[in-house]
């Protein structure tokens, strides 16, 4: 079971408050309805899986119910970094 | 009964205390400080099971965690039942009541047996699969026959009547372990000023110096053990848990621990105490110092009882004072063993000999042996054991120097007992449950953990370090690393002097070789709790399986409530000498937690009956109650589901709130409805993304329905949202949508549109909401309120403060059940004393209180739909015949507009929501129904969509459906069929879903 910080406590808490919400950094198009199918498929339902660093949104559901972002190894399970909406990674594949 | 067996004196028992246990409905006897195993040994009882496939006599092999015979089920009553405990691992109180697991009838005389006898050839690796494949339908009711004969262990038919707990743990040091090892880490660790948590599975601390003549510190081993556990007890910093199994070890070092608390002294917990607890540990560092286990040789008929490991021998004569027989033949690979047979013989019982596969043992403790006039057989194996339900002989012979071979010609010796050892195989288990893979050391013949993400050390026999004075120096050396990295200074902590015996080197060997080919000797026992022998594990390499995790699968190898303790190593030996590889070329299987069975109470803890899941009354709860409503579950809501009186079935109770509502008044408690208070300059703006329907000219005072929908156009909630103020909106949702909705809502605002000034507040529990619905709601509000409620006054689709029954409210116009309703919404505090005051005014109207069912009848006269019911997150809002809650021309492209574009979705076939009138309006469809449009086409038929929604409606005189049905929508009048399970066929009409009143003229009064 994880022990993540959320960024917004300023805290290591149990994986148990948490929700893990998919692929990090998946944007909204700004104008969905010029977006031929293509695009708009992609961004509905196309996912990366990778065996690795991942960078995911995951919600601090049962706490501040602030969203956040997570670089962690897919394979070991190590979180290496959580970084807020907006920003960046600084841990890249 | 006296105990044969047991010595005079020594050992860590009590003899001024001798307790009564029973064993298979025999009175025993053994004393305080025995185990059951160690008990049962003392009495002579050779005979602890029966094996799982085979059925073939059990004893018992070990002293430890790793013990695969001697499963017990426990329990003195029904409730109290326990299955799958290690006798090994079971203290004895005076009471315990035991039975053996397998074996039927029972275990001296086992029926199944002759199948083992009769049939052992006939049931290789796969047996079941090959033989009970076909038909495939069969295989149920194989599967209840094979699971019936398996038999291993049962659970209690009465609850539990013990209470277990959990707790929460956090440390800077974890010590796994209390050997030699553990406690040195421990004792540096805290001496060091770190918070230490050491846990270990036995009741005493000490590990293998419990059963040890060594001395540490000048002093008996167990006096050292004494004074460490005395100094950390008396540590404030330091938790100390004996009788505590570290049952697994998970990511971010965070480790399971179930102690027993109980589990020594009665078969129930003494009144008011804890039976076990389940300690969830989060630990900066983790020491693992979990020993070894030693390994079995593999030889013929290596499972008849009085076959036991080497170090359990010893461990029986120097822990508990039992000698498990009269005559010892000791096989080993190793020095190590050699001290088995020094034990038994120091006992007074005669050593037969010692067979040691190396072809030149030397060193102290061989010379040792000799010098005690014991025979000293070397290079040679036992290759085959005599007897059935006790050893009775065994078959010596030469072996080649490789150990690949039989040489010489066989030698039969008397013997009750044999020990074997092979040497020893680090306890790997917990370092493998986060992923890290084992790795084979050559050095010491087995496999160590691998590398590791965690912040883990390791100390002592772990490594392959099998020494007292390496496990002390690296457990010393764990505990200076651990605070060497939590930052803390280092600790003065010196090394207890020992005294070494020089071992010479071990041989590797694994399986001894018989005259025969393995294929056609007796069976040589592997994986004793699954019953894998070395031929079937060739036998699986030479069907094809190559990877050793495949072997595992197909022969079930490790598979026991054992995991494979004692046999995984030597089964992979075996597949890797059969496939011509070396060990760490055919890896190793790895383990996975829990390290030996845990009871679910303690999983379960306090968790369970009422604080399994917690229940949501709302504040009216008490008067339902008092008023006999039967309950429905709503998410963790218990709402009224309808209010018989004395003698209604359901059916006529929902008949009589349906008629009363749409008739006089009756009313519902809706405080479950989800509340979500929206505020900011942008709310509105928010509002309008979120929702199909426009929002942008709602004014104050208004409400209005609308539509959630998920960005692939699909409608996944809805409820009516209502402008308190320009920036200020109150939002409703389904009962069971309420923390989704609010969490979907944050998810836009927070990653999409951070920008939108607008804050969500969860307001559900705040209020209580009552409605009042039906002709005569509107005359019952006048006598609670001054406020002006009439039509004009009071518009439908108008909300409105207002004072009710002196208590401040807000009450919207709205209606879901189609008649003139008022939702009259009053702080939580309030809900009782103002649904009380309806009720004292309401009398003269027979104000009905109606439940959930009837909600549901009564909006689907409607033909209103219920999110989760009529929608499955396929639907949107056109299937719906609901276009009118979209607005396609907002500017902004709100959440599913796109989505709803998709080619899929503009299908004109596509399963549509309508009415369904059955054609004998007697029949009432079940929900869930598949229609057809040719209930004569060829089975299977093609299904065109299914039933969401039926009941008899009362008000109507017949039974109403709602349901999809492909292209419905354009189908009016046409007909559509239901093939029922029970052979019928219902006929039924598609129609608009609006049964009653399908111009809205009740609720526009």
């Amino acid at each position: 079971m994880f022990l993540i910080y959320c960024p917004h406590c300023g805290e290591y808490r149990e994986e148990e408050e948490f929700q893990n919400r998919g692929q990090a950094h998946i944007a909204r198009p700004l104008d969905p309805d010029s977006c031929t199918d293509e695009e708009w498929g992609n961004y509905m339902f196309f996912r990366k899986n990778p065996k690795g660093l991942h960078h995911e949104l995951w919600v601090h559901a049962a706490g501040c119910r602030k969203f956040f972002n997570v670089t962690r190894n897919t394979a070991t399970y190590e979180i290496k970094e959580v970084y807020k909406i907006g920003e960046q990674p600084k841990v890249v594949a | 009964m006296s105990q044969k067996n047991r010595l005079q004196s020594g050992g860590r028992i009590d003899r001024s205390k001798p307790l009564t246990f029973t064993y298979n409905g025999k009175q025993l006897e053994g004393f305080a400080g025995d185990t059951l195993a160690s008990a049962l040994l003392a009495n002579g009882v050779d005979l602890v099971g029966r094996s799982f496939k085979y059925s073939r006599p059990r004893g018992i092999v070990a002293a430890g965690a790793e013990e695969p015979n001697a499963i017990m089920q426990l329990g003195a009553t029904e409730a109290t039942q326990v299955p799958n405990v290690r006798a090994t691992q079971q203290e004895l109180f005076s009471g315990l009541v035991a039975g053996s697991t397998n074996g039927w009838p029972n275990v001296e005389m086992d029926l199944m047996g002759l199948v083992g006898k009769i049939g052992g050839k006939m049931m290789p690796p796969g047996f079941y699969y090959k033989t009970f494949m076909y038909p495939q339908s069969m295989w149920e009711t194989y599967e209840k026959v094979i699971r019936q004969a398996a038999g291993l262990g049962r659970s209690p038919k009465e609850y539990d009547p013990d209470i277990y707990d959990k707790m929460n743990q956090h440390c800077d040091v974890m010590v796994v372990g209390a050997g030699p090892a553990g406690l040195m880490a421990a004792l540096t660790a805290a001496r060091g000023g770190a918070r230490v948590i050491i846990a270990d599975e036995q009741n005493e601390f000490g590990g293998s110096l419990l059963s040890s003549k060594e001395t540490v510190d000048g002093k008996a081993a167990a006096a050292w053990v004494a004074s460490v556990t005395k100094e950390l007890e008396a540590n404030e910093n330091v938790l100390v848990l004996p009788r505590s199994t570290v049952n697994g070890y998970h990511d971010h070092n965070f480790l399971t621990i179930h102690q027993r608390m109980t589990e020594h002294l009665a078969d129930r917990a003494p009144n008011g105490q804890v039976r076990a607890r389940y300690h969830r540990v989060r630990a900066k560092w983790v020491v693992l110092a979990t020993g070894a286990h030693e390994r079995p040789l593999v030889f013929a008929n290596n499972d008849v009882p009085g076959v036991m490991l080497a170090g359990a021998v010893s461990t029986y004569i120097n822990r508990y004072g039992v000698v498990p027989g009269n005559e010892l033949v000791l096989m080993t690979t190793n020095d190590n063993a050699y001290r088995t047979a020094l034990d038994w013989h120091d006992a007074g019982r005669k050593v037969q000999a010692i067979v040691d596969t190396r072809k030149n043992p030397t060193g102290p403790l061989v010379e040792a042996a000799r010098e005690r006039g014991i025979t000293v057989m070397a290079g040679s194996a036992v290759i085959d054991v005599q007897g059935s339900k006790r050893v009775s002989g065994v078959s010596v012979a030469s072996i080649s120097e490789d150990g690949s071979k039989v040489t010489g010609s066989v030698k039969k010796l008397s013997a009750d007992t044999v020990a074997s050892s092979g040497g020893w195989s680090p306890v790997v288990h917990l370092s493998c449950h986060t992923g890290s893979r084992p790795q084979w050391n050559d050095e010491i013949i087995g496999f160590v953990p691998g590398a590791t993400v965690q912040k883990q050390l390791t100390a002592g026999a772990i490594n392959g370090n099998f020494t007292t004075s390496g496990a002390l120096e690296q457990g010393k050396q764990a505990g200076a690393d651990a605070l060497e990295k939590l930052g803390l200074k280092a600790a003065d902590v010196a090394v207890p002097a020992t005294v070494e015996i020089k071992e010479s080197k071990p041989m590797a060997l694994f399986h001894i070789p018989h005259t025969k080919p393995t294929s056609q000797a007796p069976k040589q026992f592997v994986d004793y709790q699954n019953d894998v022998t070395a031929s079937g594990i060739e036998l699986a390499c030479r069907e094809g399986f190559e990877s050793i995790e495949h072997v595992k699968r197909y022969t079930a190898m490790g598979f026991g409530t054992d995991q494979g303790k004692l046999g995984n190593i030597n089964g992979m030996a075996i597949a890797a000498k059969f496939l011509n590889q070396s060990i760490p070329e055919t890896g190793t299987t790895i383990f996975r937690p829990n390290y030996t069975p845990i009871t679910f109470g303690a999983i379960a803890g306090r968790d369970c009956k009422e604080l399994f899941d917690p229940e949501r009354y709302t504040a009216m709860h008490k008067w339902h109650l008092e008023h006999g409503a039967k309950f429905e579950d709503v998410g963790q809501w218990k709402r009224p589901w309808y209010f018989p009186k004395a003698g209604e079935s359901m059916q006529e109770a929902l008949n009589r709130e349906c008629l009363a509502t749409r008739e006089s008044v009756g009313i519902l408690d809706a405080s479950t409805l989800g509340k979500i208070d929206i505020q900011g300059k942008d709310a509105r703006e928010f509002l309008g993304r979120v929702y199909s329907n426009a929002w942008a000219k709602l004014p104050v005072g208004k409400c209005r329905y609308g539509l959630m929908l998920k960005e692939d156009g699909m409608v996944f909630d809805d409820g009516v949202t209502s402008c308190l103020g320009e920036n200020h909106f109150l939002m409703t949702t389904t009962s069971g949508g309420a923390a989704t909705v609010l969490t979907w809502l944050e998810l836009y605002h927070q990653t999409e549109w951070p920008e939108l000034e607008v804050y969500f507040t969860s307001v559900t529990d705040h209020w209580s909401t009552m409605t009042i619905s039906g002709p005569n709601s509107r005359k019952l509000l006048e006598e609670l309120t001054d406020a002006d409620v009439s039509k004009e006054g009071f518009p439908y689709m108008d909300w409105k403060p207002m004072t009710v029954a002196g208590v401040p409210a807000r009450v919207f116009r709205i209606s879901f059940t189609g008649e003139l309703s008022f939702e009259i919404n009053v702080q939580a505090n309030y809900g009782l004393h103002v649904w009380e005051k309806l009720f004292e005014h309401g009398a003269k109207y027979d104000l009905t209180p109606y439940g959930t069912e009837t909600m549901h009848i009564l909006r689907a006269e409607k033909g209103f739909i219920i999110a989760g019911q009529d929608t499955d997150g396929s639907v949107h809002p056109y299937d719906l015949g609901m276009g009118w809650a979209v607005s396609m021309n907002k500017p902004f492209s709100f959440i599913g507009k796109r989505g709803m574009k998709r080619e899929d979705c503009v299908r004109s076939d596509r399963k549509q929501l309508v009415g369904l009138k059955t054609i004998d309006p007697n029949i009432v469809l079940p929900e869930g129904a598949q229609g057809v449009f040719d209930p004569t086409a060829p089975i299977p038929m093609p299904m065109v969509g299914h039933v969401t929604s039926s009941y008899w409606s009362a008000n109507l005189g017949r039974s109403i459906a709602m349901g999809f049905v492909k292209g419905g929508l354009d189908k009016m009048g046409e007909k559509v069929y239901y093939p029922l399970v029970d052979g019928r066929i219902v006929e039924a009409e598609i129609c608009s879903p609006i049964f009653l009143d399908p111009k809205g003229e009740r609720q526009n009064v």
